[in-house]
């Protein structure tokens, strides 16, 4: 049987947690300050900045608290994450993409056309 | 046509089986199951985070996110699922140290963490629906009620699931079979806060950019 221990079995150590709490905490103190304080970027930079921090966070989370590695459950774990972000970033891209412009290009302008 | 095999067809046969047949113990792959319900949970929020992506700006002249969200409320509710996802990883530190008293004070920390964020959460709700900003009001309000909403039935049932398994291991200690049920709700619950990072991020902070 020890063969085929589960050695792949996610298993956290307390320097992983803290490490993974302190690193959230990090990431989640800077993007409210620059939208709760006196951040004088641009909409567009902190907008960025903020997504690239939530993305950061969410890695961290994934590896120090859901101890994602790629070996986990004979990478089975990793192979359906990956196929799921597929499907979000799909999902994601494609409706805010197609909607955007079904809004800008059928919605009714109020000036009149101008005649042929 | 005789019945005898070949060496090298024995051999084929042998090498077949041996790496196609060996012991799952009772529920070995639990965890990759639910981890896979956990992908399919995380496709159910990319389509109402989508939904509220193309909905979001649409107030029908009705209330906005600066005039609704509090942001420092919602730091604060943030910390409070930040922290029960620590407190949740000592729980898991205590049962690997077969600490029973130790896992279930931690996860009872962890749970009124949870309750905390989710009374922060309904009394925001409840302040918005006072001013008028229901989910009826505009399609803004009704894809931030949707998705909100979702993640924090998901707490809820995790408080539900919580207070099960504590109940669980204070009958039968922890077995191995609440020790796998510990390590399930393990995942829903940072999974829960994984969720969490893109409302606070897309919902609350990038409205009160917008």
């Amino acid at each position: 049987m020890s063969a085929h221990e589960h050695a792949s079995e996610p298993h956290g150590t307390l320097k992983e947690y803290v490490t993974g709490f302190i690193l959230s905490v990090i990431l989640t103190a800077i993007p409210f300050y620059l939208v709760m304080g006196d951040v004088s970027w641009s909409k567009a930079t902190i907008a960025f900045v903020i997504m690239a921090f939530a993305a950061v966070q969410m890695v961290v989370h994934m590896v120090y608290f859901l101890h994602m590695t790629p070996r986990s459950e004979d990478g089975w774990t990793l192979t359906s994450l990956v196929f799921t972000l597929i499907l979000v970033v799909i999902t994601l891209a494609g409706s805010l993409w197609v909607m955007y412009h079904m809004d800008t290009n059928m919605m009714p302008k109020h000036e009149v056309a101008s005649p042929l | 046509m005789g019945h005898a095999l070949t060496n090298e067809q024995a051999a084929a046969r042998t090498l077949f089986h041996l790496q196609d047949e060996h012991d799952h113990e009772a529920g070995g792959s639990t965890l990759l199951g639910f981890w896979i319900y956990l992908m399919s949970d995380c496709l159910i929020f990319a389509v109402l985070f989508a939904t509220y992506g193309v909905l979001g700006g649409n107030y029908a002249a009705g209330p906005g996110p600066k005039d609704l969200f509090d942001l420092p409320l919602v730091a604060l509710n943030t910390s409070m699922l930040l922290l029960s996802s620590i407190t949740y990883g000592f729980a898991m530190l205590s049962s690997y140290r077969n600490n029973v008293a130790g896992t279930q004070a931690w996860l009872f920390i962890t749970g009124l963490f949870g309750a905390a964020f989710l009374g922060i959460e309904l009394y925001e709700f409840a302040h918005m629906i006072h001013l008028g900003a229901t989910p009826q009001r505009s399609a803004f309000l009704s894809a931030f009620f949707t998705l909100v909403g979702t993640h924090g039935l998901h707490v809820t049932f995790g408080i539900v699931w919580l207070i099960t398994l504590m109940l669980q291991i204070g009958k039968h200690g922890l077995n191995k079979a609440n020790t796998r049920r510990l390590a399930c709700l393990s995942l829903f619950w940072h999974f829960l806060d994984v969720i969490w990072i893109g409302v606070f991020t897309f919902v609350y902070l990038m409205g009160m950019l917008r």
